[in-house]
């Protein structure tokens, strides 16, 4: 079957199986920036904003996102171009591996686009669905109080 | 301008240590330089390329704990469309081997093979399937039929070695191949013993004694990226290893040797690695993975499940630790008896050496005269134990970091008081260090930095510590709060064994290619090699180019464990840039007409002291290439070290304990941390606040959880407590400054692996404090609490 998408601002058609995972769509036509941690929905390394709302892509049915609107990471921003988290991530200390970052950032974003000023517990809060081994998440958070900031005095 | 860059790879360093004022990228929180790539997602780690007819993978695990092989018929799984290739014990060279990634000759038994006729644990491989997609592979690993001969399992180490149990290691290949104690006939893969002074007078002048069991238990390194390797084979039909590795020169050489390949015919490349922590300095998928390119020709790529990381790759060690100390009423330690029953599950992975860091890495930290280590690693037929981040050092500090805590309690000195009075001091030495080494004897090294009473000092205030360890020892009521500390040391690489070195050339821009073996996987290693490269040259890190591992293109590094990194190839580094800057002056002499003693480095341009000529590296990387006397400005340079400097680190932990449920929390952590000079400070903490939320959840939820067949129940995120965002309790790292260490590059120690080491000790003494018993066996589960709480 064909599916339609809208992904990072760019109309796309994949032709896809019925039962294939919208995480595994997503890397094969190129999204590499979606990781695969857990493959159960448990780590939020495949994150991606689906419609405005960040979900895991390895629990999506691609025939599912039929005609929805995708963000992945590489829409977030480019190394030209970096979006504030990207640039805050860095800044913050909150890349190691940078496994999980991507995910991370997606959640992040997702937040940020509805709440401006976050507090800290919304913040864990909306990045809990994220698993990080590496740096103990103190960095990541920074990272996105950084953001906000950066945001506010944009 | 004098130049004040002078080497300080010589003796100098020793009498003079680089003076902190002078260092403009060195010690500065520069940016990772991998870090944007990283957040935008164009990094490739091994999984980010697309290959033509690329396979895919899959093992048949064995569903037996001990079982022989009777039969194994491929034939249905053959037949099946899109399969390209099954491989059985049947079809690969039967060479023993270990899949600890260590430098030869390693001293973990040769006990494994790619497939044997034989199955030691859950999870153990059976077969191998190549096919055009996953889900054919899972078929066709459903198709193959094996007939077991199930065997009686070892599934207690404590049993292990006892009179009737079923020899694990029964072939006739296994062996060490170095003369080490080495005794599988009785279920036993290292036996070690140390003895310094003499325990009978140590004990005999004691005024208190102590004697206590402690356990370390079975945890997962849980890195993000779960293995993954990709081998094809290239223009010239060589094997192209794409993994990832800690370790990629070992990667060569073993995977060369099981399948008896020179290792011309083998590259391995190390891309992004989603985090290690130990798991990835083994040689485990990759072999198998190559055996099916080498049959089918083409790519293949075998990516372990999550299920799979948790059974099939390593883990940390399991031990039993029989501690006996005596301490005089003065609170002098007279002797410590350490006594180490270790599980290495069903392969002797890292069996000898992470038992011999249980000792190593924790016994020297106090002054005693007499001291007896003696450690046996036995195998059972559960998973494979490994190196794990901390590597024994975290075994050991359970034992240690709670028993000290007893000592001090006993004679009534507050434990901060007792580890300030006993701990290692700079200027002298531990016979430890040279009783137990890495397979042979160990290396004398005299302590040269040591900031370990400041950190003691600086984490009991940011902790409030003696206002609360008052106030806590009487509470009533349901919540109940408590404190806890410990002090730690661990090690700067392996001396004389470990090697690192790195390779750089100038380009006309003025910029410098920077290849080095050392392996980044996630740490930060290229940032900060590249730190010191740019100090020495005094040209922006932007400037220096950096490509790790890679055996085609990149000189040999040992790869990145031990806590080696920074220490050893930061060194080579060094060298390799300050013989890059040799060669500039040479060049710069050339076309200043100045004499080369006379030339300085700064801002990215040569001067000379006389007459304040200068040229830029822009103009002489262009003359050097394309105007006179053409050559390429380039160099390797190789470091091997003498010493392992121990970093020193106090950790202090508040935790509140529910009366009601057992459940503890972890309110506040406080690593004060003393790495030497920490060449990129945010980095260095990033570090330790992984390490220290690892250490925590370790001791609080996570475990292996085994039926009676040695199956492991609990191998998803689902059910392995792991802890999230919204678990994170404060942590606050603090670096030591001001110690730098003379042998050290620019003064620095390790970082990575100290900080795992003190929060099972830490908030055992806490739960202690909090609610005044002693918990020696973690992890500390609301279930465990509760019912130690209410016995």
């Amino acid at each position: 079957m064909i599916i339609k998408l809208i992904i990072n601002n760019e109309e796309k058609e994949f032709t896809i199986k019925p039962g294939d995972i919208l995480l595994d769509v997503l890397r094969r036509e190129g999204y590499k920036g979606v990781k695969k941690g857990c493959g159960t929905g448990e780590c939020g390394a495949c994150a991606v904003l689906l419609n405005g709302r960040a979900v895991n892509s390895c629990l999506v049915l691609a025939a599912e996102a039929d005609n929805s609107r995708i963000v992945t990471i590489e829409g977030i921003g480019t190394t030209e171009k970096p979006d504030p988290l990207q640039e805050s991530f860095v800044e913050a200390g909150a890349v190691q591996c940078g496994y999980c970052t991507p995910g991370m950032i997606i959640s992040a974003k997702a937040l940020l686009n509805k709440k401006k000023d976050p507090t800290d517990t919304e913040i864990k809060k909306a990045l809990d669905g994220n698993y990080c081994r590496c740096t103990g998440y103190v960095k990541i958070i920074d990272a996105v109080r950084m953001a906000v900031k950066k945001m506010k005095n944009k | 301008m004098p130049d004040k860059k002078g080497s300080i790879f010589k003796k100098k360093a020793k009498e003079e240590p680089v003076d902190a004022g002078n260092l403009k990228y060195v010690g500065q929180s520069v940016k990772k330089v991998d870090g944007l790539g990283l957040a935008t997602g164009i990094a490739g780690f091994v999984d980010d390329i697309e290959l033509p007819n690329l396979l895919y993978a899959k093992i048949l695990p064995s569903p037996h704990a001990h079982a022989k092989i009777l039969s194994i018929d491929a034939s249905k799984a053959k037949k099946l469309k899109g399969v390209k290739a099954v491989l059985t014990y049947k079809d690969l060279p039967r060479i023993a081997h270990t899949t600890a990634g260590q430098g030869y000759p390693e001293p973990s038994p040769y006990d494994t093979f790619i497939l044997d006729n034989k199955v030691r644990y859950v999870g153990d491989r059976v077969a191998a399937v190549a096919a055009e997609t996953e889900q054919i592979a899972e078929e066709a690993i459903k198709l193959i039929k094996v007939q077991y001969k199930v065997l009686k399992p070892v599934l207690d180490m404590e049993k292990a070695t006892e009179k009737g149990m079923p020899i694990i290691h029964d072939e006739k290949e296994a062996r060490t191949i170095i003369p080490l104690n080495y005794d599988p006939k009785r279920n036993i893969a290292s036996q070690v013993k140390a003895l310094t002074g003499n325990m009978a007078e140590g004990f005999s002048n004691a005024d208190h004694t102590f004697e206590n069991i402690y356990y370390a238990h079975y945890a997962s390194h849980a890195a993000n990226e779960t293995h993954i390797v990709i081998t094809y084979l290239d223009g010239q039909g060589r094997l192209v290893i794409r993994t990832s590795t800690q370790v990629p020169f070992h990667v060569r050489r073993i995977v060369a040797e099981r399948l008896q390949l020179s290792e011309s015919r083998v590259r391995v490349i190390k891309p992004r690695i989603g985090g290690g922590f130990g798991g990835k300095q083994e040689v485990l998928i990759e072999d198998i993975c190559s055996a099916l390119t080498l049959k089918t020709r083409s790519p293949v790529k075998l990516h372990y499940s999550r299920s799979e990381e948790f059974i099939a790759s390593r883990t940390r060690h399991p031990q039993r630790i029989i501690l006996k100390t005596g301490v005089k009423h003065d609170g002098t330690i007279t002797a410590i008896d350490m006594d180490v029953l270790m599980n290495t599950g069903a392969y002797g992975s890292h069996a000898l050496t992470v038992a011999c860091n249980t000792g190593s890495k924790v016994l020297p930290l106090l002054r005693c005269e007499n001291v007896q280590f003696k450690a046996q690693t036995v195998y059972t037929n559960l998973p494979v134990g490994g190196a794990y981040r901390g590597y024994g050092a975290t075994q050991g500090y359970i034992a240690m970091g709670i028993q000290v805590d007893e000592m001090a309690e006993r004679i009534g000195m507050d434990v901060c008081h007792f580890y300030k009075m006993n701990h290692i001091k700079v200027g002298e030495t531990s016979p430890v260090f040279k009783a137990l080494g890495e397979g042979r004897e160990g290396v004398l090294q005299t302590i040269e930095s040591c900031g370990l009473d400041q950190c003691i000092e600086i984490g009991a205030t940011a902790i409030d510590w003696y206002a609360k360890k008052e106030r806590y020892e009487r509470q009533t009521g349901q919540i109940r709060k408590g404190v806890g500390m410990v002090a730690l040391m661990q090690g700067s690489s392996i001396p004389d064994i470990d090697m690192g070195a790195a390779s750089m050339k100038m380009n006309e821009d003025g910029s410098f290619n920077l290849l080095v073996g050392a392996t980044d996987l996630g740490t930060g290693s290229d940032t900060i090699l590249a730190q010191m490269a740019a100090e020495v040259l005094d040209v922006p890190v932007e400037k220096i180019i950096v490509y790790s591992s890679d055996t085609d293109l990149t000189p040999f590094d040992v790869g990145a464990y031990a806590s080696s990194t920074t220490y050893l190839s930061g060194y080579a580094v060094i060298k390799t840039a300050e013989d890059i800057r040799s060669q500039i002056f040479d060049v710069a002499a050339e076309m200043l007409k100045e004499k080369k003693a006379d030339l300085y480095v700064k801002d990215s341009a040569v001067f000379s002291k006389k007459t304040g000529k200068n040229i830029t590296y822009q103009r002489i990387g262009l003359h050097s290439l394309y105007e006179k006397n053409q050559h390429q400005i380039a160099s390797v340079k190789s470091h091997i070290t003498h010493k392992s400097p121990p970093p020193f680190s106090a950790h202090f932990v508040e935790i509140e304990l529910d009366m009601d449920t057992g459940k503890v929390k972890v309110l506040k952590y406080v690593a004060a941390i003393e790495c030497g000079r920490a060449i990129n400070p945010k980095l260095a903490e990033g570090q330790t606040e992984g390490g220290v939320l690892n250490g925590i959840s370790y001791a609080l939820t996570e475990e292996y959880i085994f039926d009676r067949q040695g199956r492991m129940l609990n191998s998803g995120f689902d059910n392995y407590k792991l802890f999230y965002p919204a678990d994170l309790p404060e942590i606050r790292t603090i670096l030591i400054e001001g110690y730098p260490e003379p042998t050290g590059p620019y003064g620095a120690k390790s970082v990575s692996e100290i900080c795992i080491n003190g929060a099972v000790p830490a908030i055992s003494n806490a739960i202690y404090n909090a609610v005044g018993i002693r918990l020696r066996k973690p992890p500390f589960t609301p279930e465990v609490v509760y019912t130690s709480i209410n016995k």
